[in-house]
């Protein structure tokens, strides 16, 4: 770790005109931390959300999910209102890494981070969710742009995303051996607009699938989907699975996500 | 009559108050005063020659105290790192040691070599300083797997090893085995690849060195399993300090498994700092230095054939096997495919005739030595996965082809045609044990209902055999080791009736504290809490030769039982002395001095009181009451038995699930048997962890290692284990006082090859290790 300044503004003002050029915001420090610690990145001082109030908390409206950025993977996990709004996110979050990332982790700093292999992101694009910033509001498939890669400007910071709630949804992971983020996941949800289905871990960034969302559209079934094949060139391929392998389970996922969603 | 908390009783372990309550005495806990901070920079290249080094930038940085490279310790006189092992190639030449410097001299052959130590007053200022150096490199082309090394025009990684080769050994009767397999009805053929692991204790390496320039002595402060090699090797080949002038101390340290045996670069450079700055010196292995650096365990390609009659019964058995070493000759990285291998080849079988090869090799890799098990769980996999193959192949059940070919226990001692002497054992009542756990019969009913759910369900045996109690100095001297490898222990009483052991050997983990302590509570009635075991500190204890190759107990523990013996000898005169009879008269039972045939008698407490307090005392007898020992064993011990795996696999996916496990194992007596299962426990999850998840990878172009951290590098976890089914079979064994085999490898022997045979059978093809979900899936796939 190279040495840098600490601030833990209340605010969320505070918190983006205290941001400079070579800085980063600290959420949980589950991602950030141990690149620090390793010297593979360099900040000249770290802006902590935790003291931010508004960042914290759930709330349900009638057909809305809202949570605030620096909400623990935990906290999700074990939150009444995402049980019975969308339990499948819920059941998402309590398989986020472990206990130890469960407790600092937070939604807000894994989509800014938007690492190829989180769950989350599989979450946002399938349920058509907003994210909300201290600027504007960007939809999900528009937040997450490529690998590591978000639509956040510099100085921008998560506020919170609002999930519509489904009619139903499912999460199906298969996890990376090692890490246990998600060597594949697939995330369907079927909503007023229509049914979507958003893969992580197998590409450079989150993405639709969409010939199984027209195929869940007209059934929505796992059979519906097991059948589908995804064109693996393009998909990540690494000591861990090749790029067919990984095509392969984005169908078996896909369908065990529909069981799960019921 | 027994003893409360004696030999055979389930007690809590002592040592684990300390641990679990954070109170433990680990290296990084502890700091010197005036203490400064080493960082090792190491090499991004797999393979480079050194052109230069300018340190002029980096000795200018803020809070640096010196920094040193390889041309610093040269000069110094330091000499470099050495094997301790002399193999013997076929052709009569001695095996190839290149030199093995702390620090690199003038080229680097693998990622994460030593290339300079910087010491600074904190630890990122040394830190900061290392990016200052600049090293000139010339970068080469690497080689990293072992069949290219060896290859006609690979890249020649020592000029003192030609084309990689450092020895071509060879053991058993070749023109017998031929002619065996001339005879044959079936040969069975197997190719294996045995993965690389890296070893994962929990805590790290680290080293402190303290010099004293008012004595001139040097003190290292070490996580090491073995303190007093340690000290020899840095005393008598690098001349750090002569013995006298340096101490080297092992204090709790958590985990080896092996990798803590070695003498290693990073210890040597940090001692011989501290005397070069003047200051004690500390260095602690991160995570990430850890993967690049604590030396490997496994990596062999293998070819095996086993030769069978028209009855299933073996005749003859040929291995050939090339052993990956790494870029450099680890402290008994020669031992362990060729004696720790070789000699366990014949597993539990009768089997006229064996004939194995060796070509072990250099690579740009972290260099492999001894990982729990060594050389031991390498021959058990040849054995038990061919054993299953061929049962295949005959179309026998694998579980019968054994019992057919098991030694019979009415045949010992029974030689084997590779050297080795069993002398007891009983290989089928362990076998139809874990048959009996596990339900063998009710198999095909569980598969049909596996198979009903559209799962593939198999089951899998590997009966395994090591050779452990390391080992009597004779043997293993006229096999080429530079040591001898018996075991030392003193027996202290302390005038009020305590206990003070000192052991030769190392706990870091295997709890010696509670074992050693029962020994003495049975034999000599002492509370167990009055018992003290010390260990790991050259300077308190008798020279020992440390703990690995499951010797503690058979090796260490008799040698306790050798002066427990002598004390009571000593006893006997004074209890004899005191109530006024022979000593011919005098009976010893657990402590209780009596006199034949009357009420008279003294414990244990009041004739050690006697001793120090000598007011009335045989005239002819020294005082004092404490007794050492050297126990020199006059064979391995052969713990064996049959663990059995059972899994089911989901063919969609290729995921493998552990569905039962069951364990027989023959240890010959148990001292304590809660932490024996602990001991197999562990085990078995190591070699699960092989089985199905471990493997160190690296990248073939460049060098780079792959497997860097736990995000690449797959540990087994709680939810990757079934819940174990454990029992024993106790055949005493013969050549120890305490009948003990020794049981801390055990477990990582059988379950490789228990769980890959499960998982054959399954799937009906042969697979390599790791059994991947992707491998597997693949497997199922491409029938
Ligand atoms: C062992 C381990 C296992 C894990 N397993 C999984 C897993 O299975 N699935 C999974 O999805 N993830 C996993 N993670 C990642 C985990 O979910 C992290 O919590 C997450 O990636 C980052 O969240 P954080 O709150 O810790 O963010 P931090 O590490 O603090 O920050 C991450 C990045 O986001 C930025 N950032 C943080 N908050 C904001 C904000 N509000 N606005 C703008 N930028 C912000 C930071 O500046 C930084 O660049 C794992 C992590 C570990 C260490």
């Amino acid at each position: 770790m190279y040495s840098f300044d600490y601030e833990r503004p209340s605010g969320v003002n505070e918190a983006a005109s205290a941001l400079g050029e070579d800085d980063k915001f600290l959420a949980g420090g589950q991602t950030l931390l141990p690149t620090l610690k390793l010297r593979l990145s360099q900040v000249d001082k770290l802006v902590d959300l935790g003291a931010i109030g508004e960042l914290k908390g759930i709330a349900k409206s009638g057909s809305e999910l809202t949570i605030g950025a620096m909400t623990t993977h935990v906290t999700v996990a074990n939150s009444g209102d995402v049980k019975s709004a969308i339990p499948a996110l819920g059941s998402l979050a309590a398989h986020i890494g472990d206990a130890q990332v469960r407790n600092r982790g937070t939604i807000g700093g894994s989509i800014a981070n938007n690492d190829p292999a989180a769950d989350y992101p599989a979450a946002l694009v399938a349920l058509g969710a907003t994210v909300h910033t201290n600027k504007r509001s960007i939809s999900a498939e528009d937040f997450f742009v490529d690998l590591f890669e978000t639509a956040l400007e510099d100085d921008e910071l998560v506020t919170k995303v609002s999930f519509p709630i489904p009619e139903k949804a499912g999460y199906a992971k298969f996890p990376n051996p090692a890490s246990r983020f998600a060597l594949v996941g697939v995330f369907v949800a079927k909503t007023a607009s229509g049914v979507r289905v958003a893969v992580t871990g197998a590409g450079p960034s989150v993405f639709r699938q969409s010939d199984m969302e027209a195929a869940l559209g007209s059934n929505f079934a796992a059979d519906a989907v097991s059948g589908i094949k995804t064109d693996a060139s393009g998909l990540n391929s690494d000591i861990h699975a090749s790029a067919d392998y990984r095509s392969h389970l984005i169908s078996v996922m896909a369908a065990r996500a529909v069981t799960a969603a019921g | 009559m027994s003893v409360e908390n004696g030999i055979g009783a389930p007690v809590r372990r002592k040592e684990d108050q300390r641990f679990i309550t954070g109170n433990g005495h680990y290296l990084d806990d502890m700091n010197k005063v005036g203490q400064a901070y080493g960082y090792f920079l190491r090499s991004p290249h797999a393979f480079a020659k050194i052109k230069g080094i300018d340190l002029n930038a980096a000795k200018a940085a803020p809070g640096v105290v010196d920094i040193f490279t390889g041309q610093d310790m040269v000069a110094d006189g330091i000499g470099g790192l050495i094997c301790g092992w002399g193999i013997t190639s076929k052709d009569g030449t001695p095996h190839k040691a290149p030199p093995h410097n702390s620090l690199a001299v003038d080229a680097v052959r693998h990622v994460g070599d030593q290339v300079a130590f910087v010491v600074a007053e904190t630890l990122q200022q040394a830190k900061d300083a290392a990016e200052l150096i600049e090293v000139d490199y010339e970068p080469l082309t690497p080689v990293t797997n072992i069949a290219k090394a060896l290859a006609p025009g690979a890249p020649q990684i020592h000029e003192e090893a030609p084309g990689n080769l450092c020895f071509d050994w060879e053991l058993g009767d070749k023109a017998a085995t031929d002619t065996a397999f001339a005879k044959a009805a079936h040969v069975t053929k197997l190719d294996l690849v045995n993965n690389r692991l890296s070893p994962n204790p929990m805590e790290p390496r680290a080293a402190l060195g303290d010099y004293d320039a008012g004595t001139g002595e040097l003190t290292l402060y070490t996580t090491s399993q073995n303190p007093h090699v340690a000290r020899l090797i840095m005393s008598a080949f690098l001349a750090i300090a002569p013995e006298n002038k340096l101490r080297v101390v092992a204090p709790d340290v958590g985990g080896g498994f092996g990798s803590k045996i070695f003498v290693y670069a990073e210890e040597t450079t940090t001692i011989w700092a501290a005397k070069k700055v003047n200051r004690p010196v500390k260095w602690t292995s991160d995570r990430s230095e850890a993967f690049l650096t604590d030396a490997h365990g496994r990596d062999h390609v293998t070819h095996a054939e086993l030769a069978t009659d028209a009855d299933g019964k073996i005749l003859g058995f040929k291995v050939s096997t090339k052993a990956n070493m790494g870029a450099y000759l680890s402290t008994f990285a020669s031992a362990v495919p060729t004696y720790l291998y070789g000699t366990l080849l014949s597993g539990q079988y009768k089997i006229p005739s064996i004939y194995c090869e060796v070509q072990a090799g250099f690579t740009n890799t972290t260099a492999v030595d001894a990982y729990r098990g060594a050389g031991r769980p390498e021959a058990t996999y040849v054995v038990e996965r061919i054993m299953d193959t061929a049962a295949r192949d005959l179309n026998m059940d694998p579980t019968e082809f054994r019992l057919k070919n098991f030694i019979p226990s009415d045949a010992y001692p029974y030689e084997t045609p590779v050297i080795m002497t069993y002398d007891a054992g009983d290989y089928a009542t362990a076998m139809n044990m874990a048959k009996d756990m596990i339900d063998y019969s009710g198999f095909t009913a569980r598969k049909a209902k596996s198979e009903a759910n559209g799962k593939l369900r198999g089951i899998g045996s590997a009966a395994y055999i090591e050779a452990c109690g390391i080992a009597p100095s004779a043997a293993v001297g006229s096999l080429g080791a530079g040591v001898g490898l018996w075991e030392s222990a003193e027996v202290r009483f302390n005038p009020t009736g305590s206990v003070t052991v000192f052991t030769g050997s190392h706990s870091h983990g295997q709890g010696h504290e509670t074992t050693f302590a029962q020994i003495i509570s049975d034999k000599l009635g002492v509370d167990i809490n009055s018992v003290e075991v010390v260990h790991g500190d050259t300077d308190k204890v008798p020279f020992g030769m440390g703990t690995y190759g499951s010797r503690s107990l058979a090796v260490g523990g008799s040698a306790i039982v050798k002066a427990v013996d002598k004390i009571v000898e000593k006893s006997k005169k004074i209890a004899a002395h005191l109530m006024e009879a022979s000593v011919e008269d005098i009976e010893h039972e657990h402590g209780v001095f009596s006199v034949a045939g009357t009420d008279k008698k003294l414990t244990m407490g009041e004739i050690a009181f006697a001793a120090y307090v000598p007011h009335n005392y045989p005239a002819d007898l020294e005082p004092g009451m404490a007794e050492n020992a050297f126990y020199d064993p006059l064979n391995f011990t052969f713990p064996a038995g049959t663990h059995i795996a059972e899994v089911e696999i989901d063919p969609a996916t290729g995921v493998v699930e552990i569905v039962d496990w069951a364990a027989a194992d023959d240890f010959g007596n148990i001292i304590n048997p809660m932490i024996v299962e602990g001991q197999v426990h562990g085990g078995v999850a190591q070699g699960i962890g092989q089985a199905l998840l471990e493997g160190v990878q690296y990248d073939e172009e460049s060098g780079q290692l792959l497997t860097g951290s736990y995000m690449d590098y797959c540990m087994p976890r709680a939810d990757n284990l079934p819940s174990f089914r454990i029992a024993t079979t106790n055949t005493p064994c013969p050549s120890n006082p305490l009948g003990v085999k020794g049981c801390g490898e055990a477990g990582a022997i059988a379950a490789p090859a228990a769980l890959m045979n499960a998982i054959v059978n399954a799937i009906g093809r042969d697979i390599d290790m790791p059994a991947t979900p992707e491998k597997v899936w693949r497997a199922i796939n491409t029938h």
